[in-house]
């Protein structure tokens, strides 16, 4: 956090002598001599960008333009991939998936605040431990993760529905019943994201001044009134924040799609595959295993407009309830 | 500390059971990946399932013999290693020029910098792809790094950091007569030191845990990283339940080590980026 650095500012402040008079001071002889070296300094990652990443993207556009033939080379077919793509079932119902994950996916930041708000009550004790507990799957490898909620989602042999069958509820077979696969896939996501979110949002919390809490519960204000009038407010660049965040990662799911419902021939053997498959995870089918190279960049232009359209809806609604301080 | 203002009104014990709940259900997936991961075949399908493992260690080993796991392992120290050292040399300069440096051009050029951070990387994928095919780097540890050494984030994340140093810092040193090389590296990285350790960890944390470049570029099980390695296991055959969870256990585990070794680091890293970013 920014502690951190005024932190090192302030250690440094001290160290360094009194600011030299004016006529002592002396530039580095050649203004051109400081342009070099930043140009210097600046050229790998520049170059690095440029050649990896910059070119690639109007790359990609350009592609989105052509259709590849099964021996590499491509050709220019205008706007036929884009034609094809608005008439797609497959790509029509990945688009739909990806934006129910969004949108399913925003349930997690109102539990996220819920954890944050009981970690930031005053003299509470274990915080440490209970944010490394909620921290943990933020830092497990994705490909895990996915496979032990397969493992524990596992319709007949899974945790879950033996813990249901002492409820005496008989469990669906999740992650491949098209009914609850896409909900399972969420509940995993939020689940993985949740750890994340609570450390935003106990920084954002922990930065509002105590005063501010001390002089409304003088004038009477209970707990709750206190949460809605100060908290949240004062919370909302980092919800803010968080939800961006959110909705942009979701926007690209692909690694819990990739290992829990499989890829190429085992996600077609999977009956609920269409209910879970994103637009990423077509991509990287179209890209990478049919070799439909021009189709998958118009796939992923397309959703590179949905994330732009969508986070442009959250700038102009954020005027509305973002409070900077 | 301050005193806290008020007696905290009741539902103590209510937070704790709450958290409590909430720390079980983050934790749980872990510990029945471990205990799952100790049994026998037999006994991790068993109905109603046994809670207690048959201590079966050697699955630890069959993920050997499933996998060239030693390889996948070391690919994956590898590549992590490359693209943190590489990030915080290149970033770090590139950061210091934009933060500390005037020359014509700084603005735009920083513009064109972010622009990168707003484009999500399957965008970038298939060219980059089709330049490790040119390069004849597809299957090998190349490829794994290169695109990786580069990071507007980084770059981003770093000049935050410069810019918040002193100004008299600069101008010290230069009356000393250091050029901006010596100051970059004797003055500026050294105090750096909290935002270089973010950005670190944060590049560890996505370089151990990338998935979907490394399952691009290398398809050869010798040359996959760990996640492409185990990923690759889904679907391919009866699944051996207790295996995975053994294997995907022992993949994760060096971050998670790391995690607990430098707890207030990772979770400062990440407020930090978060105020920041």
């Amino acid at each position: 956090m920014t502690m951190t650095v005024t932190g090192a500012a302030d250690d440094v402040r001290t160290a360094v002598p009194a600011p030299v008079p004016a006529r002592r001071r002396r530039r580095w002889r050649h203004r051109g001599a400081e342009a070099a070296w930043a140009y210097l300094l600046i050229a790998p990652t520049g170059l690095g960008l440029a050649v990896f990443y910059l070119w690639p993207v109007l790359q990609t556009g350009y592609f989105s333009f052509t259709e590849w033939g099964p021996f590499g080379g491509h050709e220019w077919v205008g706007l036929d991939n884009y034609r094809t793509l608005a008439a797609d079932d497959e790509v029509l119902t990945a688009l739909r998936n990806t934006v129910a994950y969004t949108l399913l996916g925003l349930l997690g930041i109102p539990l996220a605040v819920l954890f944050a708000a009981l970690l930031n009550r005053p003299r509470l004790r274990g915080v440490s431990v209970y944010r490394a507990l909620f921290f943990l799957p933020v830092v497990t490898m994705p490909v895990a993760v996915a496979m032990v909620w397969r493992w524990l989602y596992n319709g007949d042999y899974g945790l879950i529905n033996y813990l249901l069958s002492l409820a005496g509820v008989d469990g669906p077979h999740w992650i491949a019943d098209p009914a609850t696969a896409l909900y399972a896939m969420v509940a995993v996501g939020i689940w993985t994201s949740l750890g994340y979110n609570i450390v935003i949002f106990l920084a954002g919390m922990q930065s509002i001044p105590r005063e501010y809490y001390e002089a409304a519960s003088i004038d009477g204000a209970g707990a709750l009134a206190q949460f809605r009038r100060i908290t949240l407010p004062l919370l909302s660049p980092s919800l803010f924040f968080v939800s961006v965040l959110s909705v942009i990662g979701s926007l690209q799911l692909f690694d819990l799609v990739y290992v829990m419902g499989g890829s190429g021939q085992a996600a077609r053997a999977n009956p609920a595959f269409p209910r879970i498959q994103t637009v990423v995870h077509l991509f990287y089918d179209k890209a990478f295993y049919t070799n439909d190279r021009g189709y998958a960049a118009a796939i992923v232009m397309a959703l590179l407009v949905l994330i732009v359209v969508l986070t442009a809806i959250q700038f102009r609604l954020q005027k509305r309830w973002v409070h900077y301080g | 500390m301050a005193e806290p203002p008020r007696p905290p009104r009741g539902g103590r014990t209510a937070t704790h059971v709450t958290l409590l709940i909430g720390a079980a259900v983050m934790v749980g997936p872990f510990l029945w990946q471990f205990l799952t991961s100790l049994k026998t075949l037999t006994n991790a399908t068993r109905v109603p399932p046994t809670f207690l493992p048959d201590w079966r260690w050697s699955n630890y080993g069959d993920v050997f013999e499933l996998l060239p796991f030693g390889d996948q392992f070391l690919n994956t120290v590898l590549m992590t290693a490359a693209r943190t050292a590489g990030q915080l040399l290149f970033c770090s300069m590139a950061a210091y020029a934009f933060a500390r440096l005037r020359f014509p051009g700084r603005g735009l050029l920083f513009g064109v910098f972010l622009s990168v951070l707003m484009v999500p990387p399957p965008l970038f994928v298939i060219p980059q792809y089709e330049i490790m095919a040119d390069l004849g780097w597809l299957n090998s540890l190349t490829a794994l790094i290169v695109p990786g050494l580069f990071s507007a984030f980084g770059v981003f994340l770093l000049r935050q950091f410069f810019l918040g140093l002193p100004k008299e810092l600069d101008e010290a040193a230069r009356l000393d007569g250091a050029g901006p090389l010596r100051i970059y590296w004797s003055v500026m990285l050294p105090l750096a030191r909290p935002g270089l350790l973010a950005l670190g960890i944060l590049t560890v944390l996505w370089s151990w845990n990338d998935l979907f470049w490394p399952l691009i570029v290398n398809t050869d099980p010798e040359q996959m990283t760990l996640s492409a390695g185990l990923a690759s296991l889904q679907g391919q055959f009866q699944t051996d339940y207790p295996v995975l969870m053994a294997g995907s256990l022992l993949a994760s585990l060096p971050v998670i080590v790391l995690f607990t070794v430098m707890q207030r680091h990772f979770i400062q890293g990440i407020a930090f980026s978060g105020n920041k970013g």
